[in-house]
């Protein structure tokens, strides 16, 4: 009933060779045979084929056209509506200009060059005697040397060689570019710009701060006063940006010790996470929760910013503030523990 | 407008400042419910205030109370001002059609005298922030160079650099920026609805907040200059992009480029 | 060189060959290139798409260094974009404005540029996940999986350091991640950073030293390893998949000149016009939108380009603290305290640390367990080599649900669920994902394989219900010809090989160890089908019709 005349294997580039000594298998009837295209036996399809494969060249030629009249008719864009059409225009220039090669190429090679399938056998990556050669080799090269009598020699070598990097990494001590040493860098870590008497700021604007202008369910982003004529601006503003909120202080769950870091309800912390330093600066006013947009860990505002969500592993640092004479919130101190993410030397406070 | 509001301002911070010299907590706590240009409901008939009394018990007494005093489903809306009336009714935000995590905008059930009159009413019931005149939303004496530093700093964390909205806590979220009126982007900013901060102009001045309104204005009506957008949602979508059509594009011509003709 | 024999060329070409011959043996080249076989399957491309757009990378990116400036000088912007004009920025950031908005068709080089970086990695990746399907690393191609994963490696390298030269908002506080993470390297953590940063984060010459990296030595260790990949392949010769004529012997396919050169060189112009077309008509990392770095602001869904991604979404599912159990560890020292932050750590190394090793001596663990060492020219289809297959698909889940909680906010915001659940139920899926991949996997390959052997008994359904004459219903089979009977019979079929004892009788753990993996390979597998079971099966088949079997009938 099965019908097994379908092709006839004569066509076939191969001769079945798998499975020779595996009597149960099925023998590889080798290729199929090849099947002429349109383009083989009718010579209009040829010719039509010609004539496509032109015109794709030709719509390239109008692509890349195109291309010059977006740039040099359009000229200097000076709105965004005019960039806009620009880049695309460039765009789809660039985009025929390139289809209309590629497209054409494939399209010439799949419809008229030759289509038969060759078979090329493989051959052994490398001959069993190049290896037996180049081993001879290499051992012969190593006696020459005589690296193995002399131990002496070869021990110095391995010595030296082993040194001699050593100085190439420690040339690149300094790409520490503050000067300072071991332990003045990782102190650095310690401290922010804030102070006793430090007024905190509005961001970006800088000026400075009035308990009375925080309300219940306000949030400022604050800075240090002095932070623009700070000598590494950026570098202490990634550590001090302190974010001011206010709540009922009957809501507030105060620890020992920090009785008197608040205004009136009015509490500083630290904006940068103890994950891995993100801008903590989602303040959800009624749930007073803050979040972190890069890896959501959530704190706590009525709990002293205790992480109750996400990867971070540590509560926001508290900046201890109070009210100066003048009614301007400042800092009573820097903060009591290093700001951002965990190092391995911060330890304990 | 600046000036109308610093003299506004201007005997308040005084008296908040001889308080706090003298009695720093005690004072503190008086001053902060009315550092927010409390203004009384000035502009308003009575017959408004009768009439918005009306549509309050009939459309809002079940939530927030008959006096408006609040109740377990709503806040009391004493004191939150006329502005913060506009901006919830206004964007369709309430009433509420279900308790959610939030109240999400959606077709307004009110025509414009109807909000302007129960915007009166609460307002009759204590100093709140009121409508913004035209003059802080005049997106034409706005710099937007200067209220997108703004908008970075206090703005784009909940609601991305490009105002494209992003997610908060437990399924609330900030919304997209794009079609919002001006003056419902500066009532937002000023009451601070649902989980919003308040942005009290203590914080960032009117003027900084119609630089804010031009900037996001700005954003929207330029629109991008590379092309589609794709939601200015950054690199997720960029690499949803090229996996799905990037690719999907190359493996039809690959897939073309091998076949056979016929 | 031809100095013996006077060859004089005929033709014109012949004339320019001999030239160049006499002064370079390149016509050893032609004779070795000019007709060599490559096989012709779509999806073998990816590997050109890759090799394409890095070439369209260098040659975008040189036209943006000829404008680009990476200082992280301070300077007032001055530019065209109004939105931004009068603010404070770097020059780096500065000049990423000048080209996108004041160097004519410079912010299509940049998105041509950018594009192409994430097509590049994704091409990369969708041609180790082929490879690693088909089974093509396995010997001889060993060395050149591992040089295709180092390349892997290199351009994640190239393309981070390439997303943080704007300077833009996003990329800064990518970096300040990237410094988080850095600082929670136990003992020398805190070195690394100040020597990354020179100091503090963010100083003054972070940018300056991505770019070199970025522009030099990244790309040039690239080069050097594509010379090596695309070496390897000519050494090797492609692979191909079984099937009538094609043989572990053999090559079948189309020769270079002109075929294969043609649709390659074509395929070249058809990646680039892909390319331009996306650039063009979509916008890529928006500089512009997300303003200069500034350690304060941040945006929301602040995320990493696709390929980093699935590091960022392990950070975002480790959690910091387990009820009052913090993952951040005090480590008492004799001299005081030291901080472990497993937090991130952990997410950070762990998962790609696993993926990585794996995914480098995977060509070994398959050879020790299968104790195969034949060279192999002919693919498996992925059906063919179930645990194979499951492994792969294992690795690619626990590999997306990382890369979906990267975009955790993003799922929340756009399905209108809560960030939280999202969170809660890919840690959920981290951990049984993978596991429940394998097993599924492996028998839907199974199950295909078993559909394989049906029809190759049996025949294709035809379509055509008879009725025989004693009333049952029955469609027709049609037999197959003797190729696609050939395609479905023939593959590798491995078998549990138990532990075998050494020289000495005695059976070492190792050897325990392996003889229980392939126990957990290969106990349940499908044999192909043998001539003589599907003569056996012809002859019951003439039964099956009169006696209505249940394989034939309807409704079995």
């Amino acid at each position: 009933m099965g019908d097994h005349s379908h092709g006839s294997p004569d066509d076939s580039g191969t001769v079945a060779k798998a499975g020779a000594g595996d009597l149960d298998k099925f023998q590889d009837p080798g290729l199929p045979p090849h099947r002429k295209r349109l383009a083989d036996t009718d010579p209009r399809a040829e010719k039509r084929a010609e004539r496509q494969v032109a015109l794709l060249f030709i719509i390239s030629i109008i692509g890349t056209l195109s291309f010059f009249i977006a740039y040099f008719v359009l000229g200097r864009p000076d709105n965004i509506t005019e960039i806009r059409i620009q880049n695309s225009m460039l765009g789809l220039g660039t985009t025929f200009a390139m289809l209309g090669i590629g497209v054409g190429i494939v399209h010439w090679a799949k419809t008229l060059m030759p289509d038969h399938e060759i078979s090329e056998m493989r051959h052994p990556i490398r001959p069993e005697a190049d290896r037996v050669d180049a081993e001879n080799i290499i051992n012969q090269v190593i006696e020459e040397t005589g690296i193995k009598r002399r131990p002496l020699i070869r021990n110095t070598l391995i010595g030296a060689i082993a040194l001699a990097p050593i100085p190439a990494v420690f040339m690149f001590r300094d790409l520490d570019r503050s000067g300072k040493n071991a332990n003045e860098m990782i102190e650095q870590l310690r401290h922010t710009m804030w102070d006793t008497n430090v007024r905190l700021t509005r961001d970006p604007s800088g000026t400075p701060i009035k308990a009375a202008d925080v309300q219940i369910g306000s949030a400022f982003h604050v800075i240090p006063e002095g932070l623009d004529e700070a000598e590494n601006m950026l570098n202490e503003k990634a550590k001090a940006v302190v974010l001011l909120m206010r709540l009922d202080p009957q809501k507030m769950k105060i620890s020992e010790g920090r009785e008197n870091w608040h205004v009136d309800g009015i509490v500083a912390y630290s904006k940068i996470c103890t994950h891995v330093g993100c801008p903590v600066a989602l303040y959800e006013q009624q749930t007073h929760h803050l979040l972190c947009p890069c890896h959501q860990s959530t704190f706590d505002l009525t709990e002293e910013c205790k992480v109750i969500f996400g990867p971070a592993g540590r509560a926001l640092p508290q900046l201890p503030i109070m009210v100066d004479a003048n009614g301007f919130l400042v800092a009573r101190s820097d903060f009591q523990e290093p700001v951002g993410p965990s190092y391995w030397e911060r330890g304990k406070n | 407008m600046k000036a109308l509001s610093q003299r506004r301002r201007h005997p308040l911070a005084a008296v908040a400042l001889l308080l706090m010299g003298l009695l720093i907590t005690g004072g503190l706590y008086m001053a902060a419910g009315s550092v927010n240009e409390a203004k009384a409901a000035t502009g308003y008939t009575a017959s408004d205030i009768e009439e918005g009394n009306k549509l309050f018990i009939a459309n809002c007494a079940t939530c927030h109370g008959l006096n408006a005093e609040g109740s377990v489903d709503g806040p009391s809306l004493i004191g939150v001002g006329a502005a913060a009336v506009d901006f919830q009714v206004g964007t369709g935000r309430m009433p509420m059609q279900m308790q959610g995590p939030q109240a999400q905008a959606k077709p307004v059930q009110f025509d414009d005298e109807q909000i302007s009159q129960l915007s009166a009413y609460v307002a009759s019931l204590g100093a709140g922030p009121s409508i913004p005149l035209a003059d802080v939303l005049d997106t034409s004496k706005g710099n937007s160079a200067a209220g997108g530093t703004v908008f970075r700093v206090n703005c784009a964390m909940c609601h991305n650099a490009a105002a494209a909205g992003g997610a908060l806590t437990r399924g609330k979220f900030a919304p997209a920026l794009a079609g919002v009126s001006e003056k419902h982007i500066y009532e937002a900013m000023v009451t601070g609805p649902q989980n919003m901060p308040v942005f009290s102009d203590s914080n960032i001045t009117p003027e900084e907040k119609r630089d804010v309104i031009t900037f996001l204005k700005e954003i929207e009506s330029q629109g991008s200059p590379g092309g589609a957008a794709m939601g200015s949602l950054g690199p997720v979508a960029e690499g949803l992009f090229i996996w799905t059509f990037g690719l999907g594009i190359i493996i039809a011509f690959t897939i073309w480029l091998t076949s056979r003709p016929s | 060189m031809a100095t013996t024999t006077e060859y004089t060329p005929k033709t014109k070409t012949g004339k320019i060959a001999n030239f160049v011959d006499e002064r370079t043996g390149g016509s050893a080249m032609v004779k070795e290139f000019g007709r060599k076989i490559f096989p012709d399957h779509w999806s073998f491309m990816f590997g050109e798409v890759a090799l394409y757009t890095f070439v369209l990378l260098l040659i975008s990116g040189t036209f943006l260094t000829f404008f680009f400036d990476p200082s992280m000088a301070h300077v007032i912007y001055n530019g065209s974009y109004n939105p931004l004009k009068g603010i404070g920025m770097s020059t780096a950031y500065a000049s990423t404005l000048d080209i996108s908005f004041d160097v004519r068709g410079g912010l299509f080089m940049r998105q041509v540029h950018h594009w192409s970086a994430i097509l590049f990695v994704a091409a990369v990746s969708v041609h180790m996940l082929r490879v690693f399907f088909t089974g093509a690393f396995r010997k001889p191609r060993e060395l050149n999986w591992v040089v295709g994963g180092v390349l892997l490696i290199l351009a994640m390298a190239a393309g981070f350091t390439g997303y943080s030269l704007p300077d833009d908002l996003l990329s800064g506080n990518g970096l300040r991640i990237i410094d988080g993470v850095v600082k929670s390297i136990p003992v020398i953590g805190s070195y690394i950073s100040f020597f990354l940063f020179g100091g503090e984060f963010p100083g003054t010459v972070v940018i300056p030293r991505l770019y070199s990296l970025h522009i030099m030595i990244v790309p040039a260790i690239m080069l050097l390893m594509i010379a090596l990949h695309l070496f390897m392949v000519v050494v090797h010769k492609h692979t191909q998949y079984p099937g009538p004529g094609r043989t572990n012997d053999n090559v079948v396919g189309f020769p270079v000149g002109p075929v294969y050169a043609a649709k390659a060189g074509g395929f070249f112009f058809i990646v680039f016009g892909i390319v331009a077309f996306i650039s063009g008509l979509f916008t890529i990392n928006a500089v512009w939108n997300y303003g200069p770095y500034d350690p304060s602001p941040v945006s929301a869904g602040t995320q990493p380009d696709w390929y980093i991604g699935f590091v960022d979404g392990a950070l975002r599912l480790m959690p910091g603290m387990l009820g009052n159990f913090s993952f951040e560890w005090l480590i008492p020292l004799p001299w005081g305290w030291n901080t472990l932050s497993l937090n991130v750590l952990l997410p950070a190394l762990v998962p790609a640390g696993i993926i990585f090793t794996l995914m480098f001596v995977w060509p070994w663990i398959e050879r020790w367990v299968t104790k195969d060492s034949r060279e192999h020219h002919l693919l498996d289809r992925p059906r063919n080599a179930p645990f194979r297959t499951a492994v792969g698909v294992a690795g690619v889940i626990s590999y997306s649900v990382m890369w979906a909680a990267a975009s955790s906010d993003l799922i929340a915001t756009h399905f209108l669920v809560s960030l939280n659940d999202v969170t809660y139920w890919l840690r959920v899926l981290f951990v049984i994902g993978p596991i429940l991949g394998f097993i599924v996997t492996r028998r839907l390959a199974l199950s295909l394989q078993r559909k394989d052997r049906e029809i190759v008994l049996h025949g294709r359904e035809a379509g055509i219900i008879e009725m025989s004459p004693e009333g049952g219903f029955s469609e027709k089979h049609e037999d197959l010809d003797v190729y696609k009977r050939y395609n479905l019979a023939v593959f590798e079929d491995r078998k549990v090989i138990p532990a075998q004892p050494d020289a000495a009788g005695h059976i070492s753990a190792k050897e325990k160890r392996r003889g229980a993996l392939s126990k957990f390979f290969f106990e349940d597998r499908v044999a192909p089908v043998t001539p003589s079971e599907l003569a056996a099966a012809k002859a019951a088949h003439g039964h099956a019709e009169v006696e209505g079997s249940e394989q034939d009938s309807i409704g079995h």
